[in-house]
């Protein structure tokens, strides 16, 4: 009867505790780091009062970061419980379509060119351009193939896109010099350090109306995850709604991608996580999702920047340390071993 | 073109010529199809397997379109409806499905997704057409459980049930009882004769000959993609064209209630 109990709770009382858990995360971020502040310090820099290195520290450094963090997890959360949901696939993430591949070369090409170092703002258009690219491409061949969108030969195309990609970024390395090299993996693995308020401006600007379209689409995506002639059965005009749906979250991914580089599993275990607790409800998953990835990323990030020291680690190792041992946690107890 | 229209009025849909071919297929797989399917009836499609039911079932509910002819359903060509204006009035139970994690609640309250807004709640409406669904078809005690942890035949059961709640005129099953024990098959049949009793077209595919000859009104024989024969059961259900269609020597007995029924012979244990 575990299934009842966890079904009795309301979404409002999720919706709260995820968003308690996201606000603890942010204020944990924010408080966090090589220079230490206590609490009332802490409120004080926020609000612009006492010490100006520290309210520069606070409110330039760590206040958009954490934010920046929080945007792109909850971003790569939504946008894997719409591919999961989309793809009848558990094992659809948010760059499965070559998304990442797409970004990762467009930001590749003004690392070696030396475009990034010149101007600020070259790596996260070229990324996005590159990731906005890759897409357009996977869907140009996706409907080459038949006049619906087949949703195996779209994952195909995504996957032999991001293969092709991938080469070309690595063909590109292997001739380039080792500081651009260095620069280009770091960037591939994720990070959060260019982090400003002008990054979290723009994600935050694609983030709600994404995120508004996607909320609006829950209903339809539930009916798609049982299957696409159920759906339409039942009322849905499936080829518009899954049209829609990929470009929004696709969008939402390259924005995110954009701005942190390409971090790895929140898209893929955030949503499976809440879906584990709560079930495959999109109507539920989506916020859900949003806010636990949000905190999440936050956290993850927060750790990076504490265990590294003035090194710091890449987010994507540490979503993969903290993420991998929860989510085994997770599959093993016995409520969740009915079939997702 | 004045005839189907005029016919439109007492059918639900009226099929004129309707040719169906697979991508890639050597031969149609729905060959010149002439047929209109009854209001207040309820018709089961019958035929061996590779027959056409499914892709018959699919052109009536307008997943595919013909590549000659016309489907009319309500007299309007299905290319006017939208999905949600036909998911009101056709209520579809599939063969089969993938479960996410889902509970039996929400499964069934999905039917309401034709009568509902992207942002609004369920009404009183669709939560009394929810729950009389789930009566309806006995599994109002799964209520909020998962449904992966049902039975083959309770899942059936709660995909009717979703099409219930629909609150459908039309109710389109394909092949509802297969793998279904004798009691789950019989409270099937049951409820479909209730609900045709009540007013609600019903249109099935199905390889039960038997069951289908005692509580269809009409049968339709299809084999290699054409209509064979239409008509009551005791009319379709002959010795001679069961054993060609079905390639398989038959006899027809008769049920206690007077139904045909069709006994495949075979050898016998002395």
């Amino acid at each position: 009867m575990s299934v009842r109990a966890r079904l009795a709770w309301p979404l409002y009382m999720r919706l709260v505790a995820l968003s308690v858990i996201a606000v603890v995360a942010l204020f944990a971020a924010v408080r966090l780091g090589a220079v230490s502040t206590d609490t009332s310090a802490l409120i004080d820099a926020i609000a612009g009062r006492g010490d100006p290195t520290t309210i520069t520290i606070v409110r330039e450094l760590r206040m958009p970061r954490a934010l920046q963090a929080a945007l792109a997890g909850a971003a790569l959360a939504v946008s894997g419980a719409t591919f999961q949901a989309l793809l009848r696939n558990p094992l659809a993430e948010p760059y499965i379509l070559g998304v990442s591949s797409g970004a990762a070369a467009g930001a590749v090409f003004t690392v070696v060119t030396g475009l990034s170092l010149r101007f600020i703002w070259a790596l996260p258009v070229a990324a996005f351009a590159g990731a906005v690219g890759s897409m357009l491409l996977v869907f140009r061949i996706a409907f080459s193939v038949g006049r619906t969108l087949d949703t195996r030969v779209l994952l195909l195309a995504g996957v032999v896109v991001s293969a092709f990609l991938v080469a070309v970024i690595w063909l590109v390395l292997t001739f380039a010099d080792t500081e651009s090299v260095r620069s280009a993996i770091f960037w591939m693995m994720g990070s959060h350090a260019n982090a400003s308020w002008r990054s979290v401006g723009i994600l935050a600007v694609c983030l709600v109306p994404a995120l508004a379209i996607l909320f609006s689409l829950a209903r339809a995506l539930n009916l798609l995850a049982i299957g696409e002639p159920t759906a339409a059965y039942l009322g849905t005009s499936v080829e518009r709604t899954k049209l829609v749906a990929f470009g929004t979250a696709t969008l939402l991914t390259a924005a995110s991608v954009s701005v942190s580089g390409t971090i790895g599993f929140v898209g893929l275990v955030v949503p499976h996580a809440v879906r584990l607790i709560w079930g495959s409800d999109n109507r539920a998953l989506l916020p859900c999702s949003a806010l636990a990835g949000a905190s999440f990323l936050v956290a993850a990030d927060t750790l990076s920047r504490a265990l590294a020291g003035t090194n710091e680690l890449p987010i994507g190792i540490v979503t993969a340390l903290i993420g991998v041992p929860c989510f085994v946690w997770l599959l093993r107890r016995p409520a969740a071993g009915v079939s997702t | 073109m004045i005839a189907s229209i005029a016919a439109g009025s007492d059918s639900v849909w009226s099929l004129r010529d309707v040719r169906f071919q697979h991508q890639g297929a050597m031969r149609a797989t729905i060959d010149d199809v002439t047929v209109d399917i009854a209001r207040g009836q309820m018709t089961a499609l019958l035929g061996p397997n590779g027959a056409g039911k499914s892709t018959l079932l699919q052109l009536l509910l307008g997943i595919l379109s013909p590549a000659s002819g016309t489907v009319l359903l309500d007299g309007r060509p299905l290319a006017e409806w939208t999905r949600r204006d036909i998911a009101r009035r056709v209520g579809v139970v599939p063969q089969g499905e993938t479960e996410p994690l889902f509970s039996v609640r929400e499964i069934v309250a999905m039917g309401r997704y034709p009568h509902l807004g992207p942002w609004q709640r369920e009404r009183p409406e669709d939560i009394a057409a929810i729950a009389r669904a789930m009566d309806r078809c006995d599994v109002s005690v799964f209520a909020d459980r998962w449904l992966s942890t049902l039975s083959g035949g309770e899942r059936q059961r709660v995909r009717l049930a979703r099409a219930l709640a629909q609150e459908p005129s039309v109710l389109v099953l394909d092949e509802p009882t297969t793998f279904l024990d004798i009691r789950h098959e019989m409270t099937t049949f049951e409820l479909l004769r209730r609900l045709r009793g009540e007013g609600t077209t019903i249109v099935l595919a199905t390889h039960n000959l038997n069951l289908a000859a005692r509580y269809a009104d009409e049968l339709l024989l299809l084999n290699r993609g054409r209509l064979i024969a239409r008509g009551s059961p005791a009319d379709v259900l002959t010795a001679e064209r069961m054993a060609e269609v079905y390639e398989w020597p038959v006899s027809i007995l008769t049920h206690a209630g007077g139904a045909p029924q069709v006994d495949p012979r075979g050898s016998v244990t002395p």
